[in-house]
């Protein structure tokens, strides 16, 4: 018989263990992950944030929250590629996020899941760019702070170019020939990302068109992007694309490994690029697609939001104004050391030393010259429905036009129950 | 067996009856021992599946969107979207197909497995082992490593490396459909991932058929080998298939995590039933009306196809048949 068998437990002593492990238990909870040293005071916040690739940017997010003193703000720093379900499903809980990241949605609006910031930037409104303020902003309120810009375009390694006497293309029709010259044994010509709905914005824009219109109709249905969509499945076929990478485009990693010549990307990335190539690094906008379509770029980026359901939506918002709105060190801090990003507060963007020279101050530019931002009606649902255009006919030789009247009634239905 | 009396030897006296008193706790109520065992996971069942089965129904009667406690009515409007406004049928289709491929094809390596590691004669633990470990692994774990580095369209994935050697060029495993490499990819993880638990299903199965069954039917001339498998081993195994082409259904039409990491959700093309409810109403709709109906019509799916393999294969009946 075992030594621990002979030991005298009875039910009051099992009890007694019991309730000692739920209160162990009860006060290892208590140890949120709130980014200080000890304790803190005022009310308990909670953040939600998807983890950024740039190393640093969780802590920095962590370091933020421990310098606000009102509050005890703890940050969920979501793994993955689940974030906007992690965060959708916490928003129907009692333990939803008081602050959380996300894209400009009027979905989010319409549910009354996030509170008018109107009050908060209306002070500061002129400081930041015009653009994010619209994209932001629904029937004269506005609904998000914008955190950062996330200009995206080629990346490509200017010495493949000058070995294969290839020139920046400024059509769909010279990437193509500039794939194919670029391609090599070991070296593709382009990476588009692993599904190609990293570009499946700037190919309506670059086509002349627009994602929906002014009236909240559907735009991208024209005979341009449809045009473009033959010409992108005769690039996908053509053995001259990177496909089945290791990481996606949001990674500098394929480029950097020599797998491809050219390859989509945000500027968060370039730090990392510079890092391992040096000078021999370049940029370009999406090539116009057809002789109405104009070069673009995607402004992406990411924006807080305050649960407007939550239970401490004062201090949400106290919290989100005292670190998008006052402090701008922090912004500045969040937007050019780690990753490259655009600050969307013009003050801050034209002090920021880091993007005024060399690469970073082209990508500024094209950004200023090429750039098209989110629009807030555009959501969630139709950009599911557009991304199944690109898989059917690009990725799977369907017809395009029958792939965009499919879109056109999966989003037909959606603005019907936005607006009415 | 023969009784016996013990004449003339003094009986001990009966004992005598102890007075009937009331006994507490843990030995002296049945019935609230029963409920002290199974009360906390009926409890557990009710609150974590019945609740749920019930609110999603309730949902399905709804416009749900970004709420789960809605109060507009629609009747079957959800049922209408979501079996004609999107991609659900099609998922449903598609995995009819791939059912129809994965379940026959998991049972047939399974019970060869089970008959391998049954009749060896050495190393028999580690065979077990080796066969069985897999069904430890997560189905994310393995779906990444399929995708990130066996069937890496790459020139450094391991089959792009090894097909490199004979000189064929690398291939596009996931982002090209056609030819549609991405069901080996998806195929050669679910087999390797599943056929070790079915196989021990089976090795129980084997180990349970008498052996007097196969030394009569030796001495009745019967050969070793596919002829007494097929008129001894397969019957006696009745029941045991039976319930494995069960399982089996029903996890090819929940398969979620492996379609999830490897085809992802910007495909038209192998998008599991599951995850077509899960971007409806988890992802990026956000729409748990729309989703609960389809989860409802995913359920009765799954019923009708498991009583209708009831009806032919005799679920419950393998004692019979014995």
């Amino acid at each position: 018989m075992s030594a621990l068998s002979n030991s005298n437990w009875n039910r009051r002593n099992v009890l007694q263990a019991a309730m000692g492990l739920a209160a162990a238990g009860g006060l290892a909870a208590c140890g949120g992950n709130t980014g200080r040293s000890s304790g803190g005071s005022g009310d308990a916040l909670t953040q939600y944030f998807h983890a950024y690739g740039e190393a640093g940017t969780e802590q920095a997010i962590k370091k933020y929250a421990a310098a606000y003193k009102k509050a005890d703000v703890s940050t969920n720093w979501i793994t993955g590629n689940n974030f906007e379900s992690a965060l959708f499903a916490a928003l129907l809980t009692k333990k939803a996020p008081d602050v959380f990241e996300f894209h400009p949605q009027l979905q989010l609006v319409k549910s009354g899941q996030v509170a008018d910031l109107t009050d908060l930037i209306d002070p500061v409104k002129d400081d930041f760019n015009p653009n994010d303020i619209k994209s932001h902003t629904v029937d004269g309120k506005i609904y998000g702070i914008r955190m950062i810009d996330d200009p995206q375009f080629f990346y490509y390694r200017k010495s493949m170019f000058e070995k294969a006497k290839v020139e920046v293309p400024t059509t769909l029709d010279e990437l193509i020939e500039a794939a194919a010259k670029l391609t090599t044994g070991k070296v593709k010509g382009v990476f588009l990302g692993n599904d190609f709905t990293a570009i499946q914005n700037v190919i309506i824009w670059s086509a002349g068109a627009d994602t929906i219109n002014a009236n909240n109709e559907i735009a991208y249905h024209t005979d341009g992007v449809a045009e473009g969509l033959k010409q992108l499945r005769q690039l996908f076929t053509s053995g001259n694309v990177l496909l089945d990478a290791p990481t996606d485009f949001w990674d500098p990693s394929s480029l950097n490994q020599g797998l491809c010549a050219m390859q989509w990307g945000g500027m968060w990335s370039m730090p990392a690029m510079q890092q391992a190539l040096g000078d021999d690094l370049g940029i370009f906008p999406f090539p116009k697609i057809g002789s109405a379509g104009k070069q673009s770029v995607y402004n992406g980026g990411w924006s807080i939001f305050v649960n407007a359901k939550g239970k401490n939506v004062e201090a949400a918002k106290e919290y989100v104004k005292w670190l998008w709105i006052d402090q701008k060190q922090y912004q500045e801090d969040w937007a050019t050391s780690y990753g490259f990003h655009i600050p969307p507060r013009t003050s801050i963007a034209n002090s920021a030393t880091k993007l005024k020279t060399g690469l970073p101050a082209e990508g500024v530019k094209l950004f200023t010259d090429y750039g098209h931002f989110d629009n807030i009606a555009y959501d969630q649902t139709m950009q599911t429905a557009f991304a199944e255009v690109i898989a059917s006919s690009v990725r799977k030789n369907g017809n395009p036009e029958a792939a965009l009247d499919t879109c056109d009634k999966k989003v037909n239905v959606e603005l019907k129950k936005l607006f009415g | 067996m023969s009784t016996t009396t013990t004449r003339g030897v003094a009986q001990p006296a009966p004992a005598k009856a102890s007075p009937a008193r009331p006994r507490r706790g843990l030995r002296g109520n049945p019935t609230f021992n029963f409920w002290l065992f199974t009360g906390p996971f009926l409890i557990g069942l009710v609150i974590f599946v019945f609740v749920p089965i019930g609110w999603s129904i309730w949902l399905s009667f709804f416009d749900a969107r970004y709420t789960v406690t809605p109060s507009h009515f629609i009747g079957f409007d959800n049922y209408k979207q979501i079996l004609t406004n999107s991609n659900f049928p099609d998922s449903l289709l598609t995995f009819s197909v791939f059912a129809a491929f994965i379940v026959p094809t998991t049972w047939a390596l399974s019970l060869g497995l089970a008959l391998l590691v049954h009749r060896l004669r050495f190393m028999r633990a580690f065979f077990r082992s080796v066969f069985f470990l897999p069904t430890a692994v997560s189905y994310v774990a393995a779906a990444l490593i399929w995708k990130m580095s066996i069937f890496s369209g790459v020139r450094f994935g391991l089959m792009n490396t090894v097909l490199g050697w004979f000189g064929v060029e690398n291939i596009a495993y996931l982002a090209n459909p056609s030819p549609p490499w991405y069901w080996v990819v998806i195929v050669s993880l679910r087999l390797w991932i599943q056929s070790g638990f079915y196989m021990i299903l089976f090795l129980a199965a084997l180990q349970n058929i008498p052996g007097e069954l196969y030394e009569a039917a030796a001495i009745d001339g019967a050969k070793p080998g596919w002829q007494t498998f097929r008129y001894i081993t397969l019957p006696q195994l009745r029941a045991t298939s039976t319930a494995v082409i069960l399982l089996l259904l029903i996890a090819a039409y929940q398969a979620f995590d492996e379609f999830f990491n490897i085809i992802g959700q910007n495909a038209t093309w192998a998008q599991t039933p599951l995850m077509e409810l899960y971007k409806t109403a988890l992802g990026t709709s956000q729409d748990y009306g729309a989703g609960s109906a389809g989860a409802v019509i995913l359920s009765l799916l799954i019923c009708l196809v498991t009583l209708i393999q009831g009806k032919f294969m005799g679920f419950g009946r393998g004692e019979e048949a014995k």
